[in-house]
């Protein structure tokens, strides 16, 4: 008996979707649940976990306080920095630059992602270790200028290293721009200025949510930009979690600050979605 | 027009590939491959050399690649290349800054290390925890129990057994570059004190409980091994004192240090040796406050996936030949009078190297509760994140 078509439809969808199903359950949702079990127990007395139930990881959460605060801070600063040097691009990508050229301007902006951020991060410690940018200086009477392991040198290294990813998702709302209505918005009276306020912007709104949200979420748990350039002093949660489980092998703390990390993800996430759909004034926005 | 130098190349590149091709498909002989590339004649050379004969550590299956786990800038590349040309064996070397971060791999299962390089003060709890075996000394003939000097080796037994055997003894001491740092310096008491004043902005601490809170304790007048909650509050305070002042945390020095953006250190005998070496000015100063003498030794994991090949770069580094180059390279004092014998003057009279008895009295040798205490590592889990 041949199989009725919504039946054999919804056949084809599971078999299309349980792969990746199946994937997620055995590397995201069971590990989950692996720290969430953990982030209850005791570190065994020569490190790693041993079995309890107990909430006192979460009460230690405070001595991590300055690391969660350095991630707070400096991940949507990073990721605002990012908006605002990506938009221009991503403008100029999508509205001003020739098609003729549009297809390698584009790509240019996705080379970087060949070479391994680990190296790429390395040479910026060249550049800003005191043979490189500070000697520079130096020359023209600018002397003990100190750029590596700052938190400028933090922040500039998450402006270059995801600034592709926050091109890419404004640049595809900006190429869907219909330029007919910044002509009408121009023969109407409008200013420039109040034409990208006006339309251009709040057109583009879902790219710069995405780009902003992609960004900020990859930036909470980032660990090796502050490793490299910030010295191992300008800390963040990625590497208080990195310490805890391959220093001090409190693995039960770790998880706590694992779980407590994926609960402030979310939360980011939703009140992204919540400000996204607030300006779009509708739930159709397509969000990370 | 110059010439290019793969024109000297005994064969193409791309006829290095065909042949390499044909030799896997078994339509040449290994013979034929050796003979055409050019790769025969290299491996009889090196096998010329004193030390790289085989012998029966050699004569069973090792594979084509292993893996060892071990300290930045600790070794001569050339030795595992030379290995290689013995073996066959490729060699993947893996870097670590602290004995935790290796026990931490160990601890996690399938490191995947053939050979480690734990510190005297850990080999007590890889055995209590069962992460390494019991050595086969027999498989190790390049190793000479009589010309090892104990007091540096005997951690390398547990329980009378012999689970790990010695590379080469060490101190932790501190560099400063002297043509940025003028005030003479002889301490902990004065490394913590410049950090915060000549060095602004310029020393650096390791990325390593040991001796980063053990260093800061010695300073304070405390034991470099202590693990009283009130030494450990004193120490943490003066660490936290001082993070603001520091260039970086990191175990990885020498090129802050060679690149002039630090001058000052907490350093290891190796470091200190190959950074003088190259930059006279840079000195290695003893605390004589205090401070570590070491011993690293080499280890075999329990689930080392390739043992037989293990032993096999286990038994290589233990022949005085490679031994002397390594220790050439590494500057590491050894523990073995065979290699002392091959050495050149200048190394042994090297202060650096090997230090006046009356430096290292004031030593202490790492405590094997330093690794697990969760005291010292909390504070310094603490003083990274504040």
């Amino acid at each position: 008996m041949p199989l009725a078509p919504a039946t054999k439809r919804n056949l084809v969808t599971s078999a299309l979707v349980a792969p990746a199903a199946a994937w997620l359950f055995v590397f995201l949702v069971l590990p989950f649940i692996a720290i969430l079990v953990f982030a209850f127990g005791e570190r065994a007395p020569e490190g790693g976990y041993q079995a309890a139930f107990t909430f006192a990881q979460f009460a230690n959460l405070g001595s991590r306080a300055a690391a969660f605060r350095n991630t707070m801070m400096i991940a949507p600063v990073g990721a605002f920095l990012c908006l605002i040097v990506a938009y221009p691009v991503a403008y100029f990508l999508a509205v001003k630059a020739s098609p003729k050229y549009r297809l390698v301007l584009v790509s240019l902006v996705v080379v970087p992602f060949w070479t391994s951020l680990l190296v790429r991060t390395y040479a910026w410690m060249y550049i800003l270790g005191s043979r490189g940018l500070p000697n520079l200086l130096d020359m023209v009477g600018i002397s003990d200028v100190r750029m590596l392991n700052t938190p400028g040198a933090v922040l500039l290294g998450i402006v270059y290293g995801y600034l592709p990813l926050m091109i890419m998702p404004i640049y595809v709302s900006l190429e869907k721009l219909d330029l007919r209505l910044l002509e009408a918005s121009a023969d109407l009276g409008a200013k420039p200025l109040s034409t990208f306020f006006g339309i251009t912007l709040p057109l583009s709104l879902p790219g710069v949510m995405t780009g902003t949200a992609l960004v900020t979420i990859l930036l909470l748990g980032e660990y090796l930009i502050p490793q490299l350039l910030g010295g191992g002093k300008v800390f963040f949660i990625g590497n208080a979690l990195v310490d805890l489980f391959l220093q001090s092998r409190n693995w039960p703390f770790g998880s706590a600050i694992a779980v407590t990390l994926v609960a402030v993800v979310v939360l980011v996430l939703l009140v992204a979605m919540r400000i996204a759909w607030r300006f779009a004034g509708t739930r159709q926005v397509d969000l990370v | 027009m110059s010439k290019d130098y793969k024109d000297s190349l005994p064969i193409s590149a791309s006829r290095f590939m065909e042949e390499f091709m044909r030799l896997k498909r078994g339509s040449v002989s290994r013979r034929h491959f050796l003979g055409v590339t050019g790769l025969g004649l290299a491996a009889a050379v090196i096998a010329r050399v004193p030390g790289l004969q085989g012998g029966a550590a050699y004569a069973q299956d090792l594979g084509t690649q292993m893996s060892i786990a071990t300290w930045p800038n600790y070794h001569d590349p050339a030795t595992f290349e030379a290995f290689t040309a013995a073996t066959g064996v490729a060699v993947e070397v893996n870097v670590f800054g602290s004995n935790e971060e290796m026990l931490a791999k160990l601890q996690a299962g399938a490191s995947g290390w053939d050979l480690f390089v734990p510190t005297n003060y850990t080999i007590s709890t890889y055995v209590k925890l069962g992460l390494i075996d019991e050595l086969d000394i027999a498989k190790a003939p390049n190793f000479s129990p009589s010309t090892q000097n104990t007091r540096f080796t005997n951690e390398g037994m547990v329980d009378g057994k012999t689970y790990a055997l010695p590379k080469n003894w060490g101190t932790t001491g501190f560099a400063v570059n002297t043509g940025k740092i003028k005030t003479p310096m002889t301490s902990w008491k004065d490394f913590f004190e410049l950090a915060q004043t000549e060095a602004d902005g310029r020393a650096m601490v390791h990325d390593y409980q040991l001796t980063t809170i053990g260093n800061a304790l010695v300073s304070l007048g405390y034991s470099f091994n202590s693990i009283k909650p009130e030494e450990l509050a004193k120490a943490e305070e003066l660490l936290i004192k001082v993070k603001p002042h520091l260039y970086a945390i990191n175990s990885d020095y020498q090129p802050s240090m060679r690149a002039t953006d630090a001058w000052l250190t907490m350093c290891w005998t190796n470091d200190g040796a190959q950074l003088n070496r190259d930059m006279p000015e840079i000195a290695y100063i003893l605390g004589k406050d205090g401070g570590e003498i070491w011993t690293d030794f080499y280890a075999i994991p329990k689930d080392a996936p390739n043992k037989a090949a293990g032993y096999a770069l286990l038994n290589f580094l233990m022949d005085p030949a490679v031994a002397v180059k390594e220790h050439i390279a590494n500057g590491a004092p050894t523990t073995d009078s065979r290699v002392i014998a091959l050495l050149p003057a200048e190394i042994t009279s090297n202060k650096i190297v090997y230090p006046d008895e009356a430096a290292l009295t004031p030593l202490e040798f790492g405590a094997a509760v330093t690794l697990t205490d969760p005291g010292r590592a909390e504070l310094m889990a603490r003083f990274k994140s504040a």
